[in-house]
């Protein structure tokens, strides 16, 4: 499965969880738009962090935070090379 | 430290989305001494009053009219619950409320006072009387507790008023109505500056453009709070020249996440608690901060470290609690004999710096939400599939920490994704959504401690 299958997949069980509406998602869909509040994305890192053993969030050199979709899913890929 | 009269010298225009006020004298349209509540500013002379707003404008205007006139004044914070109303009511004597929405309190003991609804008349308003400034933080569970200061104190870390730099305008991601907030209010009332707030149900991206068009030279919140700015691509719509964060643990990554977002900002985090007042702040751009500070106290600040968790002793801390966390109706002090209150946060001593690393008892921090663990423990216990369970916080990078569990099943042949399940569905029915674990894992046995509790240090 494709990382960005992985995290769309993730997202949409968070929301479903949360009862929460996600926007379409495309690549340049803005993450703050998507539907999801911030504790929603405290779950879903958290969730990806054990499905990929990985937390970009938490490597030193990552500094710019993702702002799309499109970002979000490259910000998993670079961390997983 | 006296402190003027905030009546006498604000000046500061406070924004929001739908507008502006300006709270200098020449807006209360009426003779300096005059209150906007008219000739009920009289009968609140001296009173206990509750401040109760739906705006943060509204809060501001009576907060500078009454300051120096009631006895004490209690604010507020949005989200007061209709429980927590009636006990702030009683534990806080409220005699008056002061509100922008008299239909929502009528029928209540305490008279009700319409903010704005009476044009001034009265120009003899007398404010010459120490206001006790009242503010509620957050309990763990149960009741919010009532935490009494001076405004001496709640201005104790504000420089005095300098030469006021006309082009400085102050922001805040935090309600004035609560202790963060507050100090900016505060701020910008001394100072003499512009102050722009936030509105209910704005979209950040709506929120920075406005930040950015009204010129905000210095913007103060929590780290989550921030988190949500770098997420946002508007975050360059504004360039502030200060950036402060409070609140919560300012961690290197929010820190350098800051410093590549706006390179010309001042990046400060400072140590603040509704109890303790203002600690200190840093600027060097590092978690935690310089030990020095705990090696070289000064009048204004002494600091120590007592059983892992941080004490402070300053002219900033709060007068006490007032109402049920008291004896008897009166003020329980916070401080112990010397003087010193404990934080109940959590440092380690890594050579010369110090470091936060959590609560003291677990308790947990979810993007400035607190969380007890025995309370979501006792909910996981209560299954019986489960023999014990240890609830703890994960760090997390939007939300600074989240609740995890580990369980310990009283029979290891159940089936685990089923009760996983079943455990994850009675915390959603039964807590806050803040509570529920993210993620619950099965293990063997959990430490427990000489005296036989679940050991909760290696969280």
């Amino acid at each position: 499965m494709s990382t960005r299958t992985i995290i769309i997949d993730a997202m949409r069980r968070v929301a479903s969880e949360q009862k929460k509406t996600l926007a379409p998602l495309e690549d340049h869909t803005q993450l703050l738009d998507i539907g999801l509040d911030s504790l929603c994305f405290a779950i879903l890192v958290a969730r990806l962090e054990e499905a990929l053993s990985v937390d970009p969030f938490g490597l030193s050199d990552e500094v710019e935070l993702p702002v799309t979709l499109a970002d979000f899913v490259r910000f998993y890929e670079k961390a997983l090379v | 430290m006296t402190v003027p009269r905030l009546a006498d010298i604000a000046r500061t225009i406070v924004a929001d989305r739908d507008g502006a006020l300006d709270l200098g004298p020449g807006s209360r349209g009426c003779a300096s001494g005059a209150t906007v509540f008219g000739n009920a500013g009289h009968s609140l002379a001296r009173r206990s009053v509750l401040i109760a707003t739906r705006t943060q404008r509204a809060a501001a205007r009576a907060m500078v009219d009454l300051d120096g006139l009631v006895g004490r004044m209690t604010i507020a914070p949005p989200d007061l619950t209709h429980q927590d109303l009636a006990s702030v009511l009683a534990d806080a004597a409220v005699e008056t409320i002061v509100t922008d929405d008299p239909a929502a309190y009528a029928g209540l003991t305490p008279s009700v006072v319409a903010l704005g609804s009476s044009t001034a008349t009265a120009g003899d308003a007398r404010r010459d009387h120490d206001t006790q400034w009242v503010m509620l933080t957050s309990g763990t569970s149960g009741r919010a507790k009532i935490v009494a200061h001076t405004l001496a104190a709640l201005t104790g870390a504000i420089s005095p008023v300098r030469a006021v730099d006309p082009g400085a305008v102050w922001a805040t991601f935090y309600d004035i109505r609560r202790y963060g907030g507050l100090q900016i209010f505060l701020r910008a009332i001394l100072g003499g500056t512009g102050l722009v707030v936030g509105s209910e149900g704005e979209p950040i991206g709506d929120h920075l453009r406005r930040l950015g068009a009204a010129g905000v030279t210095a913007v103060s919140g929590t780290p989550s709070h921030w988190r949500r700015v770098l997420m946002s691509r508007e975050r360059g719509a504004m360039a502030p020249a200060t950036i402060r964060l409070s609140g919560e643990i300012a961690d290197q990554i929010i820190l350098d996440g800051l410093r590549t977002a706006y390179p010309r900002a001042r990046v400060s985090h400072a140590y603040a608690s509704t109890e303790a007042g203002v600690g200190f702040a840093v600027d060097d751009g590092l978690e935690g901060f310089p030990a020095r500070l705990i090696d070289e106290p000064t009048a204004s600040l002494a600091m120590k470290v007592i059983a892992g968790t941080l004490r402070i002793r300053s002219n900033r801390a709060a007068t006490g609690y007032i109402g049920q966390a008291a004896a008897s109706g009166g003020m329980t002090t916070l401080a112990d004999d010397d003087g010193f209150i404990d934080t109940g946060d959590m440092v380690e001593r890594r050579g010369g710096r110090c470091y936060f690393t959590g609560r003291r008892g677990g308790i947990i921090n979810v993007g400035g939400l607190k969380v007890n663990p025995e309370e979501v423990e006792a909910v996981i216990n209560a299954h019986a599939a489960v023999r014990m369970s240890l609830v703890k916080a994960r760090r997390n990078p939007l939300t600074g920490a989240i609740v995890v569990a580990d369980v310990v099943l009283s029979d290891g042949g159940c089936d685990e994704d089923a009760t996983r399940t079943a455990i994850v569905e009675d915390c959603r029915h039964r807590l806050e959504r803040h509570k529920v674990p993210v993620l619950v894992r099965f293990v063997p046995a959990l430490a427990l401690t000489p005296a036989g509790k679940i050991s909760r240090t290696d969280g």
